[in-house]
């Protein structure tokens, strides 16, 4: 099994040397590093080429990793039916940058594009109707990214006097709760309330 | 008054103008099974265009699973779907399965395969039932729910809830079942054929049935791979895809059983692929609750290790037991770092589970892939030019829930 995915992979770096970056085989799955700008004509490139034939897009997300230059990771998931095989694409990207749309190749790519739009921020350059999905009208914001909260910034309650639902800015009466599970002879650094005072001594 | 009469009639041509209308199906419509909002747009009863707007059930599953424990997060998988909720789980478990190496005793995978399919009765009975009665047949829902109520006693013997289980766990499964749980399976498979002839015989030659079904919502080859559909939306057209049998998991290459496919795509086919998909899997139970009661099937249902609890017994006296139980949760487990895309056939299709982990106890991101949710996008295309009382038909074969499209 994974030889044949190293050697798709293989095969994958010599036919697309421009878009290719490199591949690895994991936990019996191959993953593709590409360029983002070549992904049309790579995503075309599987989904014709007689040993590929990866014709259903599968899945179209996104990973956020503020801590590194290039933030976000694009990933694709192909499936071939015909060769009874999967392959995953990852891009990075920068957040400036406009991702290329596979819409043309692969109509079923809309919904996803539009979700990472709606989810990362990341625009698809190309994409016919490229809104908001899954969030509510109107909404600000791009919840999954890692600077995102999780509690939000906004609620929404119905309002008796003005008849209506209202959004206010959100107010938690216990703080979000986020342990932290380091042993504490791992060497935590906990600060305790009065410890500035030693500091300022 | 005598302009007035004339309406929008132009002067010159004679002909009238005619506006296309707009409407807006749901989120509080019945037959829109959830909260599901179209914006047609009709050329008198003709579906002109169809612009899904979901995400009124979202919440923010994703989001919050990053903060969460993988244990803890197990149980948001049984509200995506939850119609048939342990198949969810059970991409969530793979996952973190594969990335961790884990290897499920042989009883427990038995136990999955069995619970899987029961979660497969229990989605088609909702769907083939519920999709009748937006096509105007009342007695199906009626009759299925009876036997879904049995289904979730079941579920509820198992793990002691009747809908959001939290039963398959990384490594295995919560608890053993009975011998006597068992045997009640055992009979209701018996007794289920039964039940689904008369479903059988209230709708499959049913005409009004026919006629609302026949030729409505159909599906080409070209179709299934530009939209990326999967599960009965694919066998219906003929296609015989099934992960089950194409990229098997647990133990379902042991098991005899046939894939039903359909022949013209429509939505009739569909109803009748999901009837007989019902026979297969009470044949799959048949044989799951014989192994399971078989010499090879016996033995534990958790792989004992980090990942999963140590047994209550080994804790009344070895301490180290009594900390690894702590330990396991509050801290939860630890899963290598890497990255991990794992699929079930779940009723509706293929659901899968992007996991990226970073070596810590919580998931780096989580990426929940629902069939559902490529199904309704091929929505316009389907339901163009066609008639709205079809629409109803559509969404119902489309077997849409919404806790999974809208995560």
């Amino acid at each position: 099994m994974s030889e044949a995915l190293q050697e798709l992979g293989a095969y994958l770096e010599l036919k697309q040397p421009d878009a290719v970056l490199g591949h690895s085989v994991a936990h019996g799955e191959l993953t593709v590093d590409v360029v983002a700008r070549a992904l049309p004509v790579l995503v075309e490139f599987l989904k014709v080429d007689q040993r590929c034939r990866f014709s259903t897009l599968v899945d179209i997300t996104a990973v956020d990793r503020p801590s590194r230059d290039r933030r976000y990771d694009l990933v694709y998931h192909f499936l071939s039916m015909r060769r009874n095989q999967r392959i995953r694409l990852r891009a990075a990207l920068r957040e400036d940058e406009v991702a290329p749309s596979v819409v043309s190749a692969h109509p079923s790519a809309n919904w996803f594009e539009r979700e990472v739009f709606d989810m990362f921020g990341i625009l698809f350059s190309g994409h016919p109707d490229l809104r908001r999905i899954l969030t509510d009208y109107g909404f600000r914001g791009h919840p999954l990214r890692k600077d995102f909260p999780t509690t939000g910034y906004t609620e929404v309650r119905y309002d008796e006097a003005q008849k209506r639902v209202v959004y206010e800015p959100v107010s938690l009466v216990q703080e979000y709760r986020q342990f932290d599970f380091m042993s504490p002879w791992e060497g935590a650094e906990y600060i305790l309330p009065g410890d500035e005072q030693e500091d300022a001594q | 008054m005598a302009d007035r009469s004339r309406g929008y009639e132009d002067a010159l041509t004679g002909e009238r103008k005619i506006r296309n209308f707009n409407i807006n199906f749901g989120p509080q419509h019945p037959a829109a099974h959830g909260v599901l909002r179209l914006v047609l747009e009709l050329d008198g009863e003709i579906v002109e265009r169809c612009d899904p707007h979901i995400g009124l059930l979202h919440r923010g599953t994703e989001k919050l699973m990053e903060s969460r424990t993988y244990l803890q997060n197990l149980p948001y998988f049984d509200r995506l779907d939850y119609v048939a909720p342990m198949n969810q789980e059970h991409a969530w478990c793979l996952a973190i399965e594969k990335l961790t190496g884990t290897r499920v005793p042989r009883r427990a995978q038995l136990i999955r395969v069995l619970f899987s399919e029961i979660g497969r009765v229990l989605n088609h009975l909702l769907n083939v039932t519920t999709q009748a009665m937006d096509v105007g047949a009342l007695t199906p829902p009626l009759w299925g729910f009876e036997e879904r109520e049995k289904l979730m006693v079941f579920y509820e013997r198992a793990c002691g809830a009747r809908l959001h289980a939290a039963y398959f766990r990384p490594g295995g499964v919560h608890q053993d079942v009975t011998p006597a749980l068992l045997d009640d399976i055992e009979a209701w498979a018996g007794a289920f054929p039964k039940v689904l002839n008369d479903i059988d015989g209230l709708l499959t030659e049913n005409r009004i049935f026919k006629q609302r079904n026949c030729d409505i919502g159909v599906v080409s080859e070209q179709d299934i791979l530009d939209w990326g559909f999967s599960g009965v939306m694919v066998r219906g057209s003929g296609l015989a895809w099934d992960l089950r049998r194409a990229q098997p998991y647990e133990c379902y290459d042991e098991f005899d059983f046939r894939i039903p496919v359909g022949k013209n795509g429509d939505c009739y086919d569909r109803y009748l692929c999901r009837m007989a998909e019902m026979r297969e899997s009470v044949q799959i139970i048949r044989q799951a609750v014989d192994k399971l009661r078989a010499p090879e099937g016996g033995g534990d249902i958790l792989a004992r290790g980090k990942l999963t609890p140590p047994a209550r017994a080994e804790m009344k006296t070895s301490m180290e037991a009594l900390i690894h139980h702590f330990k396991l949760y509050t801290e939860g487990f630890r899963v290598p770092e890497g990255e991990v895309y794992a699929a079930v056939e779940a009723p509706k299709g293929e659901f899968g589970v992007y996991l990226v982990a970073d070596g810590t106890n919580r998931p780096y991101r989580a990426k929940i892939r629902a069939p559902g949710y490529l199904h309704l996008q091929a929505m316009d295309h389907i339901a163009t030019g066609h008639q709205l009382a079809d629409v109803a038909a559509i969404i119902g074969t489309m077997d849409v829930v919404f806790g999974e499209i809208d995560r």
